[in-house]
């Protein structure tokens, strides 16, 4: 039957690599500009492929915004935030999927809400109250509320992966006279080892990709995040040709870094929630 | 695993002591202990800062000294504030850039991809292609902004050049910066940006579906399209739901996209209520009244959110 229609067949699958194409071709692009001079790119035009390896348009690029401090900003801020907000998450999900605290379904409600809640209505009283208790434009300011904001989130999906945990694990490491600290240290997280992976890798990249709070919140350059920084000189309109090209070319690199490093996280992690 | 097996077992080991009236809650006290940290946090940063929010959006302030009780009078002048409700007008286009647009090209690819590319081509030429759709996800939108905003530079991009290239140079546009094409452009970037995540979502959701169904649906000789709507549609309408819900907020909630590409302009014609919120609080010091576009905005989620899981309820009800 697709015998019959063998070159309708080959033109699907044109149809679904020309898309494809299409979407990456922005990507190519850029790497491409980025490896131009800016008089190179004056007089070949962005289409041209480039004559050679120019990379001091990178290397400029990086020293005038002093992009390895951001690069690190950007680490400790997610990784932080990553393990802390886990760390929450999992006290939390403890508490309501495997303690059943009373009341547990309104909690739950409350984060959920909260994961839902536009950022823009806290906005202004975080600010004010970070100004308050010193930790405007702080690094730690930024950490601590994203701690809470993926919070939201983990509490939900954990304590739902948590309440279908099986009582009989639980019981017999009980029975064997362990806390319920040690029940929670030996018992669950590495028996959820695989959920608690991949909700750290969201959370990284998550917290890596958020601009909104710390725009507001990072004002110096030095506390700055990659996004924060690009999308500031984005907004100023300062940047020519070369050197939008060279930002986006650094921007695009750790996103495609941790994309091609998570994937084996995130496949293994989704397939074993799947078998749960 | 199955709670047919678990239930029974928890009956059992969880009554090693008598059963009591407070057995319920006996046990469960002194896990009260874990969600201290988590809640102590979350009102915090959360809860405090929101009724704070509220209580702003009641009052006229700059941000220093008291705030002035006003009252609703924000409120009022949010309904009668045009350029609130054409950002109000504008982020409708965005849900449909952002949730329509690509939740129904994502089910088409989605689709083509699991029944189509994957049984004739391969699964691995169907996670390649879903690979590529999927990269402009994990960039941060800043980045996809300076991607795009010199794309689509009227002066050294390359589309314009592109099209000077094919002939088309009458063609070329200030894309970001002409009122009348900054929204339609701005959409462009988002469908390109937003694509990948119904693709993600719908393949993996089809994983699930029993492949008999398919099976007996060519046997009968449905066509590509009839399996597509009778039997992958029905199938992964709870995906549907969740991509929908999940993407419509995310278009309620845009901020960086329109900060990067247009701030808003030119003269509001891309402008939301989320960057007009952060207009009035940061550059035109109006906090009280960017309080109240936040608190809009708010109401409009939350009671979204709880329409969507009610039609989902039903829906599901509908399927059962």
């Amino acid at each position: 039957m697709a015998r019959r229609r063998e070159p309708a067949k080959y033109l699907v699958l044109l149809a679904l690599v020309v898309l494809a194409l299409m979407m990456l071709f922005p990507f190519v692009v850029v790497a491409f500009n980025a490896l131009k001079s800016p008089s190179e790119y004056a007089s070949n035009g962005p289409l041209a492929l480039p004559e050679g390896v120019y990379l001091q348009g990178i290397i400029d690029f990086w020293n005038r915004v002093d992009f390895g401090q951001k690069l690190l900003n950007s680490i400790v801020i997610s990784g932080s935030v990553a393990v802390l907000a886990v760390l929450v998450s999992l006290f939390n999900a403890y508490a309501l999927g495997i303690g059943r605290v009373r009341g547990r379904l309104w909690v739950l409600v409350l984060f959920l809400l909260a994961f839902t809640l536009p950022q823009e209505a806290l906005v202004y009283p975080l600010y004010y109250l970070s100004k308050q208790v010193g930790l405007y434009d702080t690094r730690l300011a930024v950490i601590i509320i994203f701690t809470v904001i993926q919070t939201a989130f983990g509490t939900y999906l954990l304590s739902s992966v948590l309440s279908s945990f099986p009582p009989e694990i639980l019981e017999a490491a009980r029975m064997d006279g362990a806390s319920r600290w040690q029940v929670l240290w030996r018992v669950v997280v590495p028996l959820s080892r695989p959920t608690l992976a991949v909700l750290l890798v969201f959370f990284f990249i998550w917290t890596w990709n958020e601009f909104f709070l710390p725009l507001v919140f990072l004002i110096s350059n030095d506390n700055q995040t990659v996004p924060v920084a690009l999308g500031v000189l984005q907004g100023q309109r300062l940047m020519d040709a070369t050197m939008s090209n060279a930002s986006a070319l650094l921007g695009i690199i750790p996103a495609i870094v941790f994309f091609l490093i998570f994937q084996r996280t995130l496949t293994r992690g989704i397939t074993v929630g799947a078998t749960k | 695993m199955t709670s047919p097996v678990t239930a029974p077992a928890a009956t059992v080991s969880a009554s090693p002591r008598p059963p009591s009236p407070k057995r319920r809650a006996g046990p469960s006290g002194p896990y009260l202990v874990y969600l201290v940290p988590g809640l102590v946090l979350f009102v915090g940063v959360i809860l405090l800062p929101f009724l704070m929010n509220l209580g702003i959006s009641f009052t006229r302030w700059h941000g220093v000294g008291t705030p002035e009780w006003t009252g609703l009078d924000n409120y009022d002048r949010l309904f009668s504030d045009t350029t609130f409700w054409a950002s109000f007008r504008n982020n409708l286009a965005v849900i449909l850039a952002m949730a329509i647009i690509p939740t129904m090209i994502g089910l088409v690819l989605g689709a083509a991809l699991f029944d189509y590319v994957a049984k004739r081509f391969g699964a691995g030429t169907a996670s390649g292609l879903r690979a590529s759709y999927y990269l402009p996800q994990v960039l941060p939108i800043p980045v996809a902004g300076i991607v795009w905003g010199w794309f689509l530079n009227p002066s050294y991009g390359a589309l314009n050049a592109s099209l000077e290239k094919l002939g088309l140079g009458g063609l070329a546009q200030d894309w970001l910066g002409d009122p009348s094409f900054a929204l339609s452009s701005v959409m462009v970037v988002m469908v390109w940006i937003q694509i990948g995540f119904p693709v993600v979502i719908f393949m993996s959701g089809l994983q699930r579906v029993d492949p008999a169904l398919y099976e007996a649906a060519e046997i009968d000789g449905a066509s590509w399209w009839r399996r597509f709507w009778h039997v992958t549609i029905p199938q992964i309408r709870p995906e549907i739901y969740v991509v929908l819900l999940w993407t419509t907020i995310a278009s309620l909630k845009v901020f960086a996209h329109i900060y990067v590409l247009t701030k808003g302009g030119p003269g509001g014609a891309t402008n939301v209520p989320a960057y007009y919120s952060y207009q009035n609080f940061f550059e035109k010091t109006q906090v009280g009244y960017g309080a109240a576009i936040a608190t809009a905005l708010t109401v409009v989620i939350v009671v979204l959110t709880v329409l969507f899981l009610r039609v989902q309820d039903t829906g599901d009800e509908e399927a059962r």
